[in-house]
């Protein structure tokens, strides 16, 4: 994993629609740094997290990663390599196991991780060969988890990661975070809920 | 030129050329049938060969329609200007008629000349696709919602169509010699006498300011329309 | 493994097991040459003719059929996020999909041809044109319908509009594909098996970027 030393948001709007979800908005995450977007339903949390993946593109201002060797990437598609993404929708096929899932990601992103232990790591160890049609909402969350962290990517980029997760769950998710954070890692979670760690807050949507 | 396609301007300027356009059209047509239906008769296919006036000039404007639609795509695409966009989307229905009518009007012309309604000949067989196209164009830009959505979408699969009809019109074209020799349908060809190339020369024209003067009026009720909607938005 | 590889790998086990697109494709292929007999009637002669255009156009249909999931499950589940955020361009990811896709239906499709233009009563001179046409041509069906599957990704329903879009795009790869095979029954020469492979390759060529487009533009939603 290339470690990045920050991210550098400048000046950004973003309309989606005919609409403008933010106007230049600004912030800054340095390695080792969590930060929480928070704001009301419609105020462009997870169209921020999609901007930020590349998937959309700003109608003006600049999104920069510094890697730690010091060169800038400020190109959409460019950033996708970095980004470690747990989007709302958990990316889990139904027909395959939750180990083909995370061997099939290993593979496709060529990282060596261990599967198996990724899923020990997540409480499914049990669950390792049932295909994911007979897995709750809150285990498929927890093989998302998995997958995100096997990818070994230094931006994680999550939608709300607490959601449809059991108590457990939900501390096992926000102890994954920090540990990635600790390593080195940014982590940007949009989020209704606190995630019960120390974080920076990105409000959108309260000022106008 | 986009200092032309800002809508505003586009408003100002159509408004100004529209009446001399649906003038032209209405002049020119009017012409055209009077000169086609004073012609002598032709000498082989009778009075039948008037059809000709209406159906030459629409296969004509159905295959330009979609080239223009084509290239409105690609400048929305790559200029992703919203003019260009609704230029596009106002031509296909107009393209989808054009193309109707020469199938109609090539069928109605088959009749006496075949004894049957249809023959898969290879003009008429291209023209049923290109209606397909136009068809399929036209109902992806009703399905997607999102109006930039909608457009670029329809905008691939129109240059997609434009790379595409070149070789579905081969393909057609090899087929219908693969299955019953050659092609029986020629007009249009130089050998027209001109007593016939006069009025087809009209109709040509006025068929081009026709559909000129209906494009313009399609992409300003359509501005109008967006205008009023982002209104009743912001009122909202 | 390579990235290329894995994508393929998984999109074929997921045709595959059950309730994939493989074996859908596949009854429905068998189901549609079955019934043609029953609407035309039984005369040999005529449908020896018509063999190569029926099993053409029934291929045609049954890859469409599966064309509609190509990435739509993908896409409602999440999963076509982070492949988007692999180390493939999207280009490459339509093109591994492609693939895929002409592995679980266009080649099995191909490999049962033969069987149902014994139905049909096709002449022997028949048989090796009709698979290799089918071979050389159902590539470009699952390219361009992949174009058509990008695109329709954004609507609701997708399968329903899918066909239209489609169908005109395919029409070469049906003429030349069937006309090969009747020109061969003919014992006539022709040059639609190579006008064939020439569609297939521009099509297997372009499609790529034209699906990556669409993707895009999905992606954005």
């Amino acid at each position: 994993m290339q470690a990045l030393e920050k991210l550098t948001a400048e000046n950004l709007t973003l309309e989606r629609g005919g609409r403008e979800l933010f106007r230049a908005l600004g912030f800054r995450a340095r390695a080792g740094e969590v930060v929480s977007v928070e704001g009301p339903n419609g105020a462009g949390k997870t169209s921020l997290l999609r901007l930020l993946a590349g998937f959309l593109q700003q109608s003006s201002g600049t999104i920069a990663l510094t890697t730690s060797d010091q060169s800038e990437i400020s190109e959409a598609e460019e950033r996708g390599i970095h980004v470690g993404w747990f989007g709302h929708h958990d990316g889990v096929k139904t027909q395959l196991t939750p180990y083909e899932t995370l061997e099939f990601f290993s593979r496709f992103y060529g990282v060596a991780g261990d599967s198996a232990a990724a899923l020990e790591d997540v409480g499914l160890a049990r669950a390792r060969d049932l295909p994911a049609q007979y897995l709750s909402a809150g285990q498929k969350k927890r093989v998302a988890l998995a997958r995100l962290k096997l990818s070994a990517r230094p931006l994680w980029l999550l939608d709300e990661p607490l959601a449809s997760l059991d108590a457990a769950g939900k501390a096992l998710a926000a102890q994954f975070i920090s540990d990635h954070c600790k390593a080195g890692g940014i982590a940007i979670a949009a989020t209704h809920e606190p995630l019960g760690i120390e974080c920076t807050k990105l409000v959108l949507g309260g000022e106008q | 030129m986009f200092k032309y396609a800002n809508p505003t301007r586009f408003m100002e300027l159509s408004g100004l050329v529209l009446p001399w356009f649906a003038a032209a059209a209405a002049i020119l047509i009017a012409a055209g049938l009077y000169l086609g239906f004073t012609a002598p008769p032709d000498y082989q296919q009778g009075d039948t060969v008037r059809i000709m006036f209406i159906h030459v000039p629409a296969a004509t404007m159905a295959m330009a329609v979609y080239g223009l639609m084509a290239l409105a795509s690609l400048i929305g695409l790559v200029n992703r200007h919203p003019l260009a966009d609704i230029a596009a989307r106002e031509a296909a229905p107009l393209g989808a008629l054009f193309t109707a009518l020469a199938l109609i009007t090539g069928s109605l012309w088959g009749k006496p000349m075949w004894g049957t309604y249809w023959v898969w000949d290879a003009r008429l067989t291209s023209f049923l696709i290109l209606l397909f196209l136009y068809l399929g164009y036209i109902a992806l830009w009703n399905a997607i919602e999102d109006e930039t959505r909608a457009a670029r979408a329809a905008a691939i699969l129109a240059l997609v169509g434009a790379v595409d009809v070149v070789i579905v019109k081969y393909s057609v074209e090899w087929w219908s010699t693969l299955h019953q020799g050659e092609s029986i349908f020629r007009m249009g060809g130089p050998l027209i006498a001109s007593v016939f190339l006069w009025p087809l020369f009209a109709m040509m024209l006025g068929y081009g300011f026709l559909f000129a003067a209906l494009w313009i009026v399609r992409i300003r009720t359509e501005i109008l329309n967006r205008r009023s909607r982002s209104l009743l938005r912001a009122g909202a | 493994m390579t990235p290329f590889l894995a994508l393929v790998a998984r999109d074929m086990r997921l045709a595959t097991r059950a309730g994939g697109s493989a074996m859908l494709a596949l009854a429905f292929f068998a189901a549609m040459a079955a019934i043609v007999p029953l609407g035309v009637g039984a005369d040999l002669r005529l449908l020896a003719r018509i063999a190569g255009g029926v099993l053409w156009v029934a291929a045609v249909l049954a890859a469409l059929l599966s064309l509609d999931r190509l990435f739509q499950l993908d896409f409602d589940d999440g999963s076509l996020d982070a492949i988007a955020l692999g180390p493939l361009s999207l280009e490459s990811v339509s093109a591994a999909k492609i693939l895929a896709h002409w592995l679980t239906t266009g080649l099995p499709l191909t490999l049962l041809s033969p069987v149902l233009a014994l139905l049909f009563d096709l002449p022997a001179q028949g048989y090796v044109p009709l698979v290799v046409s089918l071979a050389v041509g159902t590539p470009s069906v699952s390219a361009i319908g992949a174009i058509g599957a990008g695109l329709t990704l954004a609507v609701r329903r997708g399968g329903l509009i899918l066909p239209l879009l489609v169908m005109p795009l395919i029409v070469p790869a049906v003429i030349f594909g069937s006309g090969a095979v009747l020109a061969a029954i003919d014992g006539l020469p022709s040059a639609a098996m190579g006008l064939l492979a020439a569609f297939s390759l521009g099509a297997v060529l372009l499609s790529p970027f034209a699906t990556a487009a669409a993707l895009r533009l999905n992606l954005a939603a």
